[in-house]
């Protein structure tokens, strides 16, 4: 007699695990640092991706991803997936997602709250959404489908936003908590998103993040930001990926990490991308940052051994 | 009927993205009572202005050729009239070469939409599955009298673009940082794009060989392909054709023909 024992994840999923990333900080991965990356050897930190660029069928994209992934963690960045629009998702990009963290088992997945798709038409942007008990519900199915179908929970990332809803009847903090609480999602805090929004709706960043639930943060973003100027002339923060992160970023950074301990960190630069050597300096400004708050870590379990 | 609330948030900004001449949807508000309409602008503005990049990125020959600010005008145009419907940007612009042919103001650079062709093939042979190449020696082992009846398995990279213009070397010299010096337009060019490997090649193929490559593909014998190809260039040099066809990776098998019956 035989006894057969099956697993219930499909065969596509090797049961296998990323590296630890812990207190690491991060960038984000740009084709033109390929040569420069590989030049340097395997390093300390990790790569993120975002998820679109590495769908097509094979060539350089997915060779570059491998190169990398062969000596670092990796992060999986949705930001197509529409996970806060009305409509159903759409099951064959899902289908390419899962495919991605099959293939590259990445140690962080994360997407966004916002939607960029709506009837046929894919908008190339992350929109907003009011925070309602029916958005509420439609998040929270879109969030357990994809869980369900890359079988492992991913990270919410908060969104940056230029206008409110008048229909709103939370506070985006209680949503995501919310959210997360329902789903059993982790939260990606993008901490440039949150100092843009701040700006933008007139309150202040320290209250959004004394109300943010951190012990299920993940990730944090960093990134850099541009400013223009709404209808009455006050600054109007653009969420712009274009340069260093600002010294009021760091600075909040500096205070989630000393709440919440060393958490995955990621310097996003997405256009006007710098050389290598700028973009790893950001990065090792947030590791040093990621690595007092260790240190400091260790010697509060010595003193109170 | 109305949108059921939850829906209508989507339903009421969706339109207003890419047409500047609507107004600012009213289910968004200002903080405080601010005003909407700069701030709105910022996602419009994402929309199209990440597009154009988008396009930019795909077709640089085209950017070159044009210049900036007539590409801007012209993919502004294609960008209202065909928003993209995939997530995946490399897949979007499909009929941009299209576009570019119909376009008033593109009109006096007929050969345009052809290079765009050519950089629409590029990418899509960038991104194709990987596959093997078939083996520079393969044809060696097969028995002579059997060549004829042989037929070709295409590369997934593999692309044929044929044009009345000289879009290959217009492509070729603007893909490149070099200076551009005068080219001669109207010699007809016919492009093969391949991907043995990760690096896509853009050759120039001779007379003969796109009808003799496009014979292939379809899936028509050697000795037939090779017949048409001569019937519309007698100089057509068939060993010549085929080994370079090899060499560029354009083919990952070959098999005999089969028939009715299977063999």
């Amino acid at each position: 007699m035989t006894i057969a024992i099956r697993l219930d994840a499909p065969a596509t999923m090797p049961l296998r695990f990323s590296p630890p990333i812990g207190g690491l900080a991060g960038t984000s991965f740009k084709h033109e640092h390929l040569a420069a990356i590989l030049a340097e050897g395997p390093q300390r930190g990790f790569f993120e991706v975002h998820a679109e660029n590495y769908m097509g069928a094979g060539g350089a994209p997915h060779r570059a991803l491998e190169a990398m992934r062969r000596d670092h963690p990796l992060s999986l960045h949705g930001v197509c997936m529409s996970i806060g629009g009305p409509r159903a998702l759409d099951r064959t990009h899902l289908a390419r997602f899962r495919g991605l963290v099959a293939r590259y088992q990445p140690a962080l997945v994360s997407e966004h709250l916002a939607w960029s798709t709506h009837e046929t038409g894919f908008f190339n942007d992350l929109l907003p959404l009011p925070y309602t008990a029916a958005t509420f519900q439609h998040v929270c199915d879109h969030i357990d489908e994809v869980q369900e179908t890359i079988r492992r929970p991913i990270l919410l990332e908060n969104p940056s936003t230029y206008v409110a809803f008048a229909t709103s009847t939370m506070s985006e903090t209680d949503f995501i908590r919310s959210v997360a609480d329902r789903t059993g999602c982790g939260l990606l805090l993008d901490i440039n998103n949150v100092f843009v929004t701040a700006t933008n709706h007139g309150f202040a960043a320290l209250e959004y993040l004394a109300d943010f639930p951190l012990s299920r943060v993940g990730e944090i973003h960093l990134a850099g930001h541009a400013e223009q100027s709404d209808d009455e002339g006050d600054p109007l923060l653009i969420d712009s990926h274009d340069g260093p992160v600002a010294d009021a970023v760091w600075k909040l950074f500096e205070i989630v990490i000393q709440r919440r301990g060393p958490v995955p960190t990621l310097i996003e630069w997405d256009s006007s991308i710098p050389d290598w050597p700028v973009l790893k300096a950001e990065a090792a400004r947030a590791q040093a940052i990621l690595d007092r708050a260790h240190a400091a870590a260790v010697s509060d379990d010595r003193h109170a051994a | 009927m109305p949108p059921e609330p939850s829906t209508s948030y989507a339903a009421a900004i969706a339109p207003a993205l890419l047409d500047p001449t609507r107004a600012v949807p009213t289910v968004v508000i200002g903080p405080n009572g601010k005003a909407t309409e700069k701030r709105f602008g910022v996602y419009r503005n994402n929309v199209t202005v990440s597009l154009i990049e988008a396009l930019a990125a795909i077709y640089a020959a085209v950017l070159r050729i044009t210049g900036n600010d007539f590409f801007r005008a012209m993919a502004r145009f294609y960008i209202r009239s065909s928003p993209p419907r995939s997530p995946l940007l490399f897949e979007y612009g499909r009929d941009f070469p299209a576009f570019i042919k119909r376009y008033e103001y593109a009109q006096s650079l007929p050969w345009l939409a052809d290079v765009a062709r050519v950089e629409r093939a590029w990418l899509d042979a960038y991104h194709a599955a990987d596959a093997v190449p078939l083996a520079p020696h393969a044809l060696a082992r097969i028995a002579p009298e059997r060549l004829a009846s042989l037929v070709f398995a295409a590369h997934p990279a593999t692309r044929l673009v044929r044009s009345p213009y000289s879009a290959v070397t217009i492509f070729a010299a603007n893909r490149s940082a070099e200076p551009v010096g005068r080219i001669d337009a109207s010699t007809p060019e016919d492009a093969l794009i391949t991907r043995p490997d990760v690096e896509v090649v853009v050759r120039q193929l001779p007379p003969g060989g796109a009808i003799f490559i496009s014979c292939l593909m379809a899936g028509c014998p050697l000795g037939e392909a090779a017949a048409m190809a001569l019937k519309q260039a007698p100089t057509f040099d068939i060993a010549a054709n085929i080994a370079g066809l090899i060499e560029a990776g354009a083919f990952t098998s070959i098999a005999p023909a089969t028939f009715g019956d299977g063999r």
